[in-house]
C-alpha cells in the first residue's frame, strides 16, 4: 500500500552487509568441504584445483574476496559505530568499508590472474 | 496560505480507506504560489470531498500530528512545502507506515505511545517535592547527550521510515528508544536501571539494524540512531558490571 523511504545509503550498506553475510554462512561449508578432500580424497582435491585455475572460477573467487572484505570492514564500522565514540560521518564511513572491500578484491584479483 | 491562484493544477492521489483496505483517489488543486502539503490537503478536505480524514493541530511543526507519507516519504506536512516535494506537478500522499489505520490519512498513535511506556519513558523523579533542587550543569556531558533528544515533538515520522519496526512490531522503535536514552543520561531520572533493563529486552535497542532512516527523515533533524548506539553500549556494560 505505502512504499517505504529507503533513499539512505546506510540501509543500501545494511542490505549490502546481511547479503555478503548470508553468501558467506553458504560458501564456507563448501570451503570446508574442498579443505576436507586433501584428507579423504587428494585426487578430488587435485581436479578441484586444476577446475580454480579456470577464469572464470578466478572471477568468482574475487567476488567471493569483495564479498568477504566488503563483510568484514562493514562490520568494523558497526562495532565502531556501537563502542567508539559517535561521528556523524556513518555514510562516508560506509562508504569507505565499500572502497576498501573493492581495494582488497582488486589485489586479490592482480594476484591470482 | 498565500491565495494567489495560479491556471495551473497539481495532480494529488490521496489514500482512501480504512484498517480494512483502501485505495488511491485522484484530486485537482491549484497551485498556490506558497503552499505546505497540509494547505493541500485541508484545501481538498474544504473544497472536494469533507469527508477526508486527517490530523493537525499547530501547523508550526511544534506538535507533530500532522505527519503524512509524502511521495513514499514519512514527512511532517505542514513544515513540507509542495514545491520541494512535487514529481511532474504530482503528489501522492498516504497515512504513515507502521501504524494501524482508523480512516484515510489519520493512523491510531497508540502502539506508537505504549511503546514510550513499555520503552521506561515515564519520568522517575529522583527527589520529592520539598527536597532541596539538585542544580544540574547544562555544559555537563550527560546534560548534553540527554538535551539531545527533548526537542522530539511525537511526530512517528521516524518509526514510520523504520524498516525494522515494519519486519518486527514488537521493535520498540526510534522515538521510544531516544526517549529511554535522554532519560538515562537525565541526573533527575531515578530510574536509570529499569530503562536500561526495558530497552534491552525482546524488541529493544539490540533490534536495530542501524538502517539510519530515523536520522534521515527526522523533521527536526535529531538522530535517534546515535541514541540507540548509545544505548546499546551503555546496556552492554551494565551487564557486564553487574
Amino acid at each position: 500500500m505505502i512504499k517505504p523511504g529507503r533513499s539512505n545509503p546506510l540501509w543500501l550498506a545494511f542490505v549490502l552487509h546481511r547479503l555478503s553475510g548470508v553468501v558467506l554462512a553458504l560458501f564456507l561449508p563448501l570451503h570446508f568441504y574442498v579443505l576436507s578432500l586433501a584428507l579423504t580424497s587428494p585426487a578430488a582435491l587435485d581436479n578441484f584445483l586444476a577446475f580454480s585455475d579456470l577464469f572464470v572460477v578466478k572471477v568468482a573467487e574475487t567476488l567471493l574476496v569483495l564479498l568477504l572484505a566488503v563483510h568484514l570492514f562493514g562490520g568494523l564500522r558497526l562495532m565502531a559505530m556501537e563502542w567508539l565514540p559517535w561521528t556523524d560521518r556513518q555514510k562516508s564511513l560506509a562508504a569507505a568499508s565499500v572502497a576498501l572491500g573493492a581495494g582488497v578484491a582488486c589485489m586479490f584479483f592482480l594476484k591470482v590472474i | 496560505m498565500n491565495t494567489s491562484n495560479t491556471s495551473a493544477s497539481l495532480n494529488v492521489s490521496v489514500w482512501r480507506g480504512t484498517s480494512d483496505g483502501g485505495e488511491f483517489r485522484s484530486y485537482q488543486v491549484p497551485v498556490q504560489s506558497n503552499q505546505t502539503v497540509l494547505d493541500v490537503v485541508t484545501w481538498i478536505q474544504q473544497r472536494i470531498d469533507n469527508t477526508l480524514s486527517y490530523r493537525f493541530a499547530c501547523r508550526v511543526g511544534m506538535c507533530g500530528s500532522c505527519a503524512m507519507t509524502v511521495n513514499g516519504e514519512p514527512r511532517w506536512t505542514c513544515r513540507t512545502h509542495v514545491n520541494n516535494v512535487t514529481e511532474n506537478a504530482t503528489l501522492e500522499i498516504a497515512p504513515l507506515r507502521n501504524l494501524p489505520v482508523i480512516k484515510d490519512l489519520t493512523t491510531n498513535m497508540d502502539p506508537f505511545f505504549d511503546k514510550w511506556i513499555k520503552a521506561g519513558g515515564v519520568h522517575e523523579p529522583s527527589a520529592l517535592r520539598n527536597d532541596p533542587m539538585v542544580p544540574v550543569n547544562p555544559e555537563s556531558k550527560a546534560r548534553k547527550v540527554a538535551s539531545e533528544g527533548v526537542e522530539c515533538i511525537n511526530c512517528a515520522v521516524c518509526y514510520s521510515a523504520c524498516d525494522t519496526v515494519a519486519a518486527n512490531p514488537d521493535y520498540l522503535g526510534p522515538a521510544a528508544l531516544q526517549r529511554a536514552w535522554t532519560l538515562v543520561n537525565d541526573v533527575k531520572h531515578n530510574g536509570k536501571n529499569t530503562v536500561l533493563s526495558a530497552v534491552s529486552e525482546s524488541g529493544g535497542c539490540h533490534n536495530c539494524h542501524s538502517h539510519g532512516s530515523c536520522t534521515r527523515y527526522c523533521p527536526v533533524e535529531l538522530n535517534p540512531m546515535k541514541a540507540v548506539a548509545g544505548l546499546k553500549k551503555s546496556t552492554v556494560l551494565s551487564l557486564l558490571r553487574s
